[in-house]
């Protein structure tokens, strides 16, 4: 089937949006080409010639019961499909793997509750989630101060991250890799710049990357002192403070 | 009139199911007030509507036979031309701005106000057929 | 001077009255007459529009590369923000209820004049003032507002945005909101009083149906608005922590204000355009309305739905009740697709002509069925996650609201001869037509592929993808074709100026507006026909070609 210009994306619950979004593509290039067809040769066929009054037809019940009919039973379909996917992608089943997401402005602050490992960075030092693959990874979502959006493209998912809210949610990446995340809610000047990645590892590099942090805690909160005073003269630097992450 | 009153209050009913159902499936409280008060906003005209359409005799404009000389005549009477909207226009413009630069222009603003509200009722009360 | 409004019988030929009073900028400031009113209304909002549409140029000229230097970062967050906003509260709402249906609307019924028409006149001076308000936050020393034209809290308080822009935008959108309002009244107040005799509710044309909707869904909806805005305020400048959780406050309140508000305000704006194409349709292809009926009882179901569907914007706070949005969301397609059907079943054995106006509903209609067939992947909330905040809602909500456009510039070619009494250039307008369209597409299109490879809205910039520029520069030269477009429409009306005369009913027009005079009198009818269908100037000139029912055949000629 054709993928209509998405992509299957590298979690279990990406892969059954994407099939959604080729069934929904498929409606709607059917609908489309039915529309477009109906009106093009209505524009071909019925252009004017000379000066005759056409039958002044104003009614056709049949007709219209069907075209009001049909989208009906169009649309429940889409609303069970919908449902499908979606009440399995709102699940939250219990997990062993838990990651507390904080965004502020502008960076992300990754934590692992249960070990000492916290990451954070602003802006274009692309702070790294850090997450095992083929395992239920479960992530609280909150905000320190605005409206953030926590989007990951290849995920095929973005959720709010919202002050006073934990959104709760769950990830099970199917391969490893790193993947590009973005802040994607409007939350102030460098809004543009509220970059992280998602580095998905196999199980034995994230226990080993969990158990560098060990002992190490004051070295991740020092980090995030040096971060606010970045945030206060607002220079983005290239530099990772998370170095664990690397 | 019948089918005025009619429009409203199916939108008010239709508004009045919706706000039960979201109230009593959803854990929020905003949408469910914000329904309510729309159903309301329904079934208050409507049911003024209503009410006068039991009441009173079929107007021309409800009548499906009637003859334009039937509405011939006068609908009503309202000042020709008026500065009165412009006044009163430009003293909501100063409140709005002392919102923004200071409480000073509150006395232009509400001064005009003022000034175009007296304005404008004595105009209608001029008013009339001149 | 005391007017009154009074209506002709069918035979009266009064000769036009003498016309005394003031003249020149005074008689502007002192109108009631509702033709002045909606003239400075569209002109105005005209104006609005290519002020929009200048932020927009300026927006695509900056992501023409993905680190561009043209603008800072602030600066554009000013400049979307602004363009949202003019082109949302300024530019759509207030040319179509203020403008074109302040004009047409009492012509279409037989009404001398809008009921309450100081309370018209006023509507007009808070809109003018209101986008003054808002406008005038460029020149402030902190800019203009730029928390988005959505201002979510709270990044819209006073510590995220203080500054006398964000301000002068709450106090914009004061203005401008009570001005929707009182239109609303006045337009409900002049449907349900002033038809004339014979114009019961279901002779009504579409246009006007479509605006009394509208008028009821402004009543519903533009109050909340309001409501939410003083809440701001008193947040941002009296201490009260509605929208602030340091204060036991509750942000996502805002977006469920703003959106109940929000939602319907899409459909305040859609109506209007729906009813310009659906009269439009008709005209040129010589025949009725298909379906009148289906098409009034769709407009109803679309406003009824369209108050129950606002946190579809919301899906991605997690904090909404995803199935009941969902349902109500994706049930708002069949009313519409109603009304396309019945567009093309108007079309459907015409005799059509493809003038400037029906070209330009033709094109409303192919753009707007892309941006209704994308919004109904959106109305289903995993799609939802996974495009929210992408470029492929900015796609999708562009091919609506330019649909909105090239059927508002369809009305003005359509209806601009009545209310000026002179014909607009054909060819310019053709042309202007092509810009439009095609402009639209190479805009709107690479948009769509940009939001599913992953580029979010409201980016200055985008070093992590520069290959995206590629797709960037396409849509930035859609809009550069967009812009020529407005720039034909502006040689047109130089070149067109008081040279065509247009005279009474140049297309052979079926509502009653065109029974008149072009431009109609002072209290818009000298005479009235018999008003028997939707169609009464249609009835007068072409008595044996009456509507036929469902099952009817034409008799033999
Ligand atoms: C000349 C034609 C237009 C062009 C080239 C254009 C371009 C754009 C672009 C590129 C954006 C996205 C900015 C960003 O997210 O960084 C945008 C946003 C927007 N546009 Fe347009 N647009 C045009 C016409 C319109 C019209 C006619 C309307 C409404 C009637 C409109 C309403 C909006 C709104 C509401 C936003 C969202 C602003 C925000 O994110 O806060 N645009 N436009
Ligand atoms: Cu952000
Ligand atoms: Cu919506």
């Amino acid at each position: 089937m054709p993928s209509f210009g998405a992509k299957p994306g590298d979690t279990t619950s990406s892969r059954s949006v994407f099939h959604l979004w080729q069934g929904f593509s498929i409606g709607a290039v059917v609908i489309g080409a039915l529309v477009l067809a109906l009106l093009g040769y209505a524009v071909l066929r019925y252009r004017a010639r000379g000066e005759a009054i056409p039958a002044q037809t104003q009614y056709h019940i049949p007709l219209e019961l069907a075209y009001t009919i049909v989208p009906i039973l169009i649309v429940f379909g889409l609303f069970a499909a919908t449902l499908v996917v979606e009440n399995r992608e709102v699940a939250n089943p219990p997990t062993k793997v838990t990651i507390n997401v904080n965004a502020f402005q502008w960076g992300w602050k990754f934590s692992y509750p249960g070990s000492s490992a916290v990451v954070v960075g602003q802006t274009t030092q692309d702070p790294v989630m850090v997450m095992p693959v083929n395992t239920d990874v479960h992530i609280n979502l909150t905000s320190t101060d605005v409206v953030h959006g926590f989007y990951v493209k290849a995920f095929n998912f973005s959720r709010y991250a919202l002050p006073g809210v934990v959104n709760q949610f769950t990830f099970r990446a199917l391969n490893t890799g790193t993947f590009f995340g973005q802040c994607t809610q409007l939350c102030g000047l460098y809004h543009s710049l509220m970059f992280f990645k998602v580095k998905v590892v196999t199980d034995a590099q994230y226990q080993s990357w969990l158990a560098s942090f060990s002992g190490n805690t004051s070295a991740a909160y020092s980090s995030s002192n040096a971060l606010s005073q970045q945030l206060s003269t607002g220079v983005a630097t290239k530099q990772t403070l998370s170095s664990g992450a690397k | 009139m019948r089918v005025e009153a009619k429009l409203l209050l199916g939108l008010g009913l239709f508004f009045g199911l919706m706000c039960a159902v979201y109230w009593n499936w959803s854990l929020e409280n905003a949408g469910g007030v914000m329904m309510f008060a729309a159903m309301l906003l329904g079934f208050l005209p409507g049911g003024y509507y209503y009410f006068w359409s039991r009441r009173m005799r079929a107007r021309p404009e409800d009548d499906p036979n009637a003859t334009a000389a039937q509405g011939a005549g006068v609908v009503g009477t309202f000042p020709g031309t008026s500065i009165w909207p412009f006044t009163l226009g430009m003293g909501a413009f100063f409140t709005v701005l002392a919102l923004v630069f200071g409480i000073w222009l509150l006395i232009p603003g509400l001064g005009l106000v003022g000034w175009a509200a007296i304005g404008g009722v004595s105009e209608s009360r001029r008013g009339g057929r001149v | 001077m005391t007017d009154l409004l009074e209506r002709p019988a069918a035979a009266e030929h009064p000769e036009p009255a003498e016309q005394h009073g003031p003249t020149g900028l005074l008689k502007w400031l002192t109108t009631t007459d509702h033709k002045v009113i909606g003239l400075s209304y569209t002109i105005t909002s005209v104006m609005m529009l290519v002020i929009g549409g200048a932020l927009a140029e300026l927006i695509r000229a900056q992501l023409t590369s993905p680190n561009n230097t043209l603008v800072s970062f602030a600066q554009y967050n000013e400049l979307f923000t602004m363009h949202g906003s003019v082109m949302i509260y300024l530019f759509a709402g207030p040319f179509a209820f203020g403008g074109l249906a302040n004009i047409i609307v009492p012509i279409q019924i037989g009404a001398p004049d809008m009921a309450f028409p100081r309370l018209n006149a006023l509507s007009y001076w808070l809109y003018l003032t209101g986008s003054i308000t808002m406008l005038l936050g460029f020149f402030t020393a902190g800019g203009a507002a730029n928390f988005g034209w959505v201002a979510y809290a709270p990044l819209s308080n006073s510590l995220n945005t203080p500054g006398a822009g964000a301000d002068l935008w709450i106090g914009g959108l004061l203005l401008t909101g009570f001005s929707a309002i009182f239109t609303g009244v006045n337009l409900v107040a002049t449907i349900f009083y002033l038809r004339a005799p014979g114009m019961t509710m279901f002779r009504m044309p579409i246009f006007t149906w479509n605006l009394l909707v509208t008028a009821i869904l402004i009543l519903l909806a533009f109050p909340v608005l309001t409501a939410g805005l003083i809440m701001l305020y008193a947040d941002r400048h009296f201490g009260t922590h509605i929208f602030s959780v340091a204060g036991g406050g509750v942000p996502v309140l805002w977006q469920h204000i703003f959106w109940f508000w929000g939602h319907p305000e899409v459909y305040i704006l859609a109506l209007p355009f729906f009813g310009m194409a659906t009269e439009i349709f008709a005209t040129f292809s010589k025949k009725p309305v298909f379906g009148y009926k289906g098409m009034v009882f769709a407009t109803i179901t679309i406003a009824a739905l369209s108050l129950g569907v606002w946190a579809h914007h919301m899906f991605t706070t997690g904090v909404v009740l995803l199935p009941f949005f969902s349902i109500m969301s994706l049930l708002i397609a069949v009313p519409t697709g109603i009304k396309i059907f019945n567009w093309i079943g108007t079309m459907w054995r015409g005799q059509l002509w493809f003038s400037t106006a029906m070209l330009m509903a033709i094109g409303f209609l192919v753009t707007f069925l892309i941006g209704g067939l994308t919004g109904i992947y959106l109305a289903s909330p995993p799609l939802d996650f996974f495009t929210h905040d992408t470029y492929f809602v900015v796609a999708h909500f562009h091919s609506v609201v330019m649909a909105l456009v090239l059927a508002g510039m369809g009305g003005l070619y359509y209806w601009g001869p009545k209310v000026t009494g002179y014909m607009l250039n054909e060819r310019i307008g053709k042309a202007q037509f092509w810009f439009l369209f095609i402009g639209t597409q190479v805009f709107t299109l690479p948009m769509y592929a940009l939001g599913l490879d992953g580029m979010p809205r409201r980016m200055a910039v985008y070093p992590h993808d520069p290959q995206w520029k590629a797709l960037n520069d396409v849509a930035s030269l859609g809009a550069l074709l967009i812009g020529l477009s407005t720039v034909l429409f502006v040689v047109n009306l130089v070149v067109s100026w008081k040279k065509y005369p247009a005279g009474d009913n140049p297309w052979d027009a079926q509502t009653l507006e065109w029974f008149t005079t072009s431009p109609p009198p002072h209290h818009n009818f000298y005479r009235l026909p018999a008003i028997r269908s939707e169609r009464p100037t249609w009835d007068y000139n072409h008595p044996e070609h009456r509507a036929l029912g469902h099952g009817t055949r034409e008799e033999s000629h």
